[in-house]
């Protein structure tokens, strides 16, 4: 259905392929690259896992020489980043880029190849993260007035080193002289890669959001999870130059001999902390939202009920997304800023509980007098609220600054953020993936096996992070190799609740793979659903919707199957199933050509440029690195210019220049 | 008094409620406990945290319960109706977004007045600077132009107000029985209050991420009575005693003064070295504290003859090296050290 003229581009002919290897590498299609999304950030869910296992293992015991303390430090560090930067974000951002433009009734994203390319650089970012274990070595840090730190030989390595500042990347611990191995310097650039590939995924999610949407879809018609892509990527477009100015002035201090945070020089190692949260609380909100705009997606049609206060929950998470600028120094409590921040921050924290109150009771209004289907996903919804209600209230418990002063740097908050990330953000992108499975495969999840998943979940979250509070309270620290053997016990049962997770995961992966081959077929709109994604076979079809539709109210799909009575309950319309059927019919086999983006090179090689300059800076010494630098420049420029010389669409011949 | 005791059981009966195996098992609480303060200023923060975990765990009770309700009572059954389609009701959503800002409200005011009161050190508190180095803790008392490391030894009773900064990177010095956790900075002077109110050993440990041996960074707060700490502060301002010649001590002193170790350590009128040079832990009366290595181990003489055999491997990233000493010299340097009472 695409007509691709025979006629040569700038610098490579342009791809043609459809299926196979080529047509996913060159693959404009916001279904492919959300795929691709979800593909690579379950790949890095599976190795932010496993680090996370081995730290349990080490940690089961209070003496343990499991780990050396080094890779202790390497594992936790890359084990944030990993499931913060290359598991939640980009999961999320599977289901933005897949969904955005089904629930909105638009043929693709605002600009295709652009969502190509934040995908290649985000997967060639997180490679290059994870190739500093080639590069890098690990060293005693080189310490003041030229006294050097010492490493038992047996726990030096010349390779195999993870970056070990922690995430936060503290200064001046991990600047130069305190974290000399240079396997930081591929988690400072590949984090400033990773960002670029949100920021312009946030600018072209904002742009599909304000100009593509159908005819008829006004503001307050939009579904909850769209409206929650937004939030996130006006926080991602505010606050990621934030970071990205940081991560400079580290890159520049390691790299360059800059001293932007070294004290003995006039810097100030608390500047980064202020730079660093300012990005790192909205980020919170950024790995949040999501998953709170696909609960509020999940939960009214298994409650067969509309979502009650769709406004509020709107406005709600619009709130939290501007309240979220207003927090960070709630993480620097015990830093010694002064007596008026601390009172200050430690209000707008307790401000922030509001907001997210509102949603959980609308949550629970949805629920409250509905039909209640508990179908895989909805279990998925509803752990997902009792579970991130903890970790809210947990949450109050930090804003009150003299309990933080006791809390901070202790288990009771890695236990307070895994509630929220995990019994939050997981636990509803989860939930999200059996809803949508259907879409994006035409066949149902199993929803026995399903459910044996949500259950080994939730019962080894629970076994691996409530028993954190406690250990927190006794004053175990966050990041330690060691711990006091008083502590013991509850450490056991928290390994062996990490365990019981990794069970829940293999049958996850278990019933995707069979599912996906065997499935039920699950046909048009298995879920009896309401909004418009559900109005189109499954799977998607290449080109969405044949007919761009008109939406005429909240829950468009809803309300075209479904009257109401005079008590206000729904009546299937006579008409529906043949309506229904219908809308597959000519989803299928569109009345009209349809014109769509054509495949590219571009993105994927101006991608490949960025992690050859990052090689280039770290090595920027020797003339490979030197050489490295230029080479990359130039393939992102010749990228950048034959990008600029092709057309996003070839013309067609039958209908020129159509596009809609 | 009896009130507060009684808080105190309700509030052990509420832990056990929460995570009662721990006594029914009996593991001991860890030494680094928050829960269990042993000076005002520890107590203000606990009677803090106590009505807003109470709070929590209502609100707790209630969401929880509400959606557990909603899913069983709810829950589709043969026969259910479609349910009616509500959309909304401002007045719940009014009452849901004022109720909360009232309970916050209500826990906003007492933290406020524990912030300000909690911060400023008060006036004739006894001053003492705390130095953050990796990875130990190096105490100074200016008044009495003392120097020593690992232990804190204060006047039971007394507010001390610590001076903080920090050699290297940023630390975090937290004794949770005696208060809450500040950083030390380096390049700038922070501040933390400190009061036990009876005699004892209180254990702490650096809480911010300071690399390899962060884990093994503690501290110990020794509070002592005032008479004891006036004899502490007599015995710390005496210089040591020049071991004999021909025993084994003078011979471990020989190793001390030519092995390097003087490179780092200071011992008053034996080597001083010179202030602002690279400092380890000042060891005139290194046998008056108890510990070794940053404090994360007893002393023993076997544990101080493993740490001088292989200080990295004992304490990963460590600025004291292995000096390749014979057990010979391992056995005199011990028996040197032992003398520094």
């Amino acid at each position: 259905m695409t007509a691709i003229a025979d006629r040569p581009t700038t610098i490579f002919r342009r791809p043609t392929a459809e299926t196979g290897f080529w047509s996913w590498i060159t693959s404009v299609d916001h279904k492919k690259v959300g795929i691709m999304y979800g593909y690579t950030a379950f790949a890095f869910f599976i190795v932010g896992g496993l680090e996370a296992l081995l730290l349990r293992i080490h940690l089961a015991s209070a003496e343990s020489t499991f780990l050396t303390a080094a890779d202790y430090n390497g594992l936790f560090t890359t084990h944030a980043i990993t499931m913060i930067f290359l598991v939640v974000m980009p999961m999320s951002a599977a289901f933005m880029n897949y969904l955005i433009p089904l629930m909105i009734g638009a043929r693709d994203v605002a600009f295709p190849r652009l969502n190509a390319l934040s995908y290649w650089i985000f997967l060639f970012g997180g490679i290059f993260l994870y190739s500093g274990l080639i590069f890098s070595g690990i060293t005693a840090p080189t310490g003041v007035a030229g006294i050097p730190g010492n490493l038992d030989p047996s726990d030096a390595r010349s390779f195999g080193a993870l970056p070990d500042g922690g995430w936060f990347m503290y200064q001046p611990n991990a600047g130069a002289q305190f974290s000399p191995s240079t396997s930081l310097d591929f988690a400072v650039i590949g984090l400033q890669i990773l960002g670029i590939a949100s920021l312009i995924s946030s600018v072209n999610f904002i742009v599909t959001f304000f100009n593509l949407r159908a005819k008829g879809m006004r503001l307050l018609r939009v579904p909850v999870f769209i409206w929650m892509t937004l939030v996130v990527a006006f926080l991602l477009l505010f606050s990621l130059p934030i970071i990205a100015i940081a991560l400079f002035m580290v890159m520049f201090d390691r790299q360059f001999g800059t001293l932007f945070f070294d004290a003995s020089a006039g810097g100030d190692p608390i500047l980064w902390q202020h730079l660093f949260w300012l990005f790192g609380h909205p980020e919170v909100y950024v790995l949040i939202l999501p998953a709170m705009g696909i609960v509020s997606e999940i939960l009214p049609v298994f409650s067969r009920k509309p979502l009650f206060g769709y406004s509020a929950i709107v406005f709600a998470g619009a709130a939290i997304g501007f309240l979220g600028f207003g927090v960070w120094a709630h993480h620097m409590f015990a830093s010694g800023i002064t007596t008026v921040a601390q009172a200050g921050f430690g209000l707008t924290t307790m401000t922030i509980a509001i907001p997210t109150g509102v949603k959980i009771f609308n949550w629970l209004g949805t629920m409250w007098l509905g039909r209640i289907k508990l179908t895989t996903p909805m279990l998925f919804a509803i752990g997902f609220i009792t579970m991130f209600t903890i970790g809210g209230l947990s949450g109050v418990t930090h804003s009150v600054v003299p309990s933080d002063w006791q809390q901070t740097d202790t288990y009771y908050i890695v236990a307070h953020f895994h509630y929220v990330l995990f019994g939050g953000s997981i636990l509803g992108i989860f939930g999200g993936l059996y809803y949508w499975f259907p879409k994006l495969t035409g066949r149902m999840m199993n929803d026995r096996i399903g459910k044996v998943h949500f259950w080994l979940w939730f019962i080894g979250f629970n076994m691996t992070f409530a028993p954190m509070h406690w250990l927190g309270l006794q004053g175990m620290i966050r990041r330690t190799w060691r711990y006091d053997p008083s502590l013991e016990f509850w450490n056991q049962i928290v390994s062996a609740g990490a365990f019981v997770i990794a069970i829940g995961l293999l049958v996850f992966i278990y019933n995707f793979r069979t599912s996906k081959r065997r499935g039920e077929i699950a046909g048009m709109d298995p879920w009896d659903a309401r909004t418009l994604e559900w109005a189109i076979p499954n799977p998607t079809p290449a080109h969405n919707f044949s007919v761009v539709p008109t939406v005429h109210t909240l829950d468009d799909f809803w309300h075209q199957k479904y009257d109401e009575d005079d008590e206000g309950r729904p009546v299937r319309k006579a008409e529906a199933d043949d309506h229904v059927a219908h809308l597959g019919e000519i989803g299928i086999h569109p009345p009209f050509p349809v014109h769509l983006p054509n495949p590219s090179y571009f993105p994927v090689v101006m991608a490949a440029g960025l992690p050859l300059i990052g090689y280039g800076i770290i090595f920027h010494t020797s003339a490979l690195g030197k050489a490295l630098i230029v080479i990359g420049v130039l393939i992102s420029l010749v990228a950048l210019i034959g990008w600029g010389a092709e057309p996003l669409e070839e013309p067609h011949p039958t209908s020129p220049g159509a596009h809609s | 008094m009896a009130r507060s005791r009684l808080l105190r059981l309700l509030q052990l009966a509420a832990l056990g409620l929460t995570l009662g195996a721990c006594s029914v098992i009996g593991i001991p609480d860890s030494p680094l406990n928050s829960l269990d303060p042993k000076g005002p200023f520890a107590e203000r923060i606990d009677n803090l945290f106590w009505p807003v975990f109470w709070i929590a765990t209502a609100v707790f009770v209630l969401v929880e319960g509400a959606v557990l309700a909603a899913a069983i009572v709810f829950r589709d059954r043969k026969g259910r109706m479609e349910p009616r389609q509500i959309h909304g009701n401002n007045k719940l959503e009014i009452l849901w977004t004022v109720i909360p800002a009232v309970i916050l409200a209500s826990i906003a005011v007492p933290t406020f007045r524990a912030v300000f009161e909690l911060s400023e050190c008060g006036e004739g508190a006894y001053p003492v600077e705390i130095i953050g180095h990796q990875w130990w803790f190096e105490y100074r008392y200016p008044e009495e132009s003392i120097e020593t490391a690992n232990v804190l030894v204060i006047p039971a009773g007394r507010e001390v107000c610590a001076a903080m900064t920090s050699e290297d990177v940023i630390h975090n010095y937290w004794v949770p029985s005696l208060n809450g956790k500040r950083y030390l900075v380096p390049g700038q002077t922070t501040h933390l209050r400190l009061q036990a109110d009876q005699p004892g050993v209180y254990w702490g440990q650096c809480a911010e991420f300071c690399g390899l041996s962060h884990s093994l960074m503690r501290a110990q707060v020794r509070a002592v009575t005032e008479a004891e700490f006036s004899d502490w502060v007599a015995a710390q301002q005496a210089p040591p005693v020049t071991p004999a010649e021909g025993t084994l001590a003078a011979a471990g002193m020989d190793v001390f003064l030519n092995r390097g170790c003087t490179q780092c350590h200071n011992i008053d009128t034996i080597n001083e070295i010179e202030q602002g040079a690279f400092n380890g832990p000042d060891l005139t009366h290194f046998m008056d504290r108890g510990v070794i290595a940053g404090a994360y181990k007893e002393y023993s003489v076997d544990n101080l003859k493993t740490w001088l055999a292989n200080p990295p491997k004992e304490k990963p990233g460590s600025y004291m090296p292995n000096l390749g000493l014979t057990q010979q010299e391992i056995d005199d340097l011990a028996a040197f050290l032992e003398t520094l009472t």
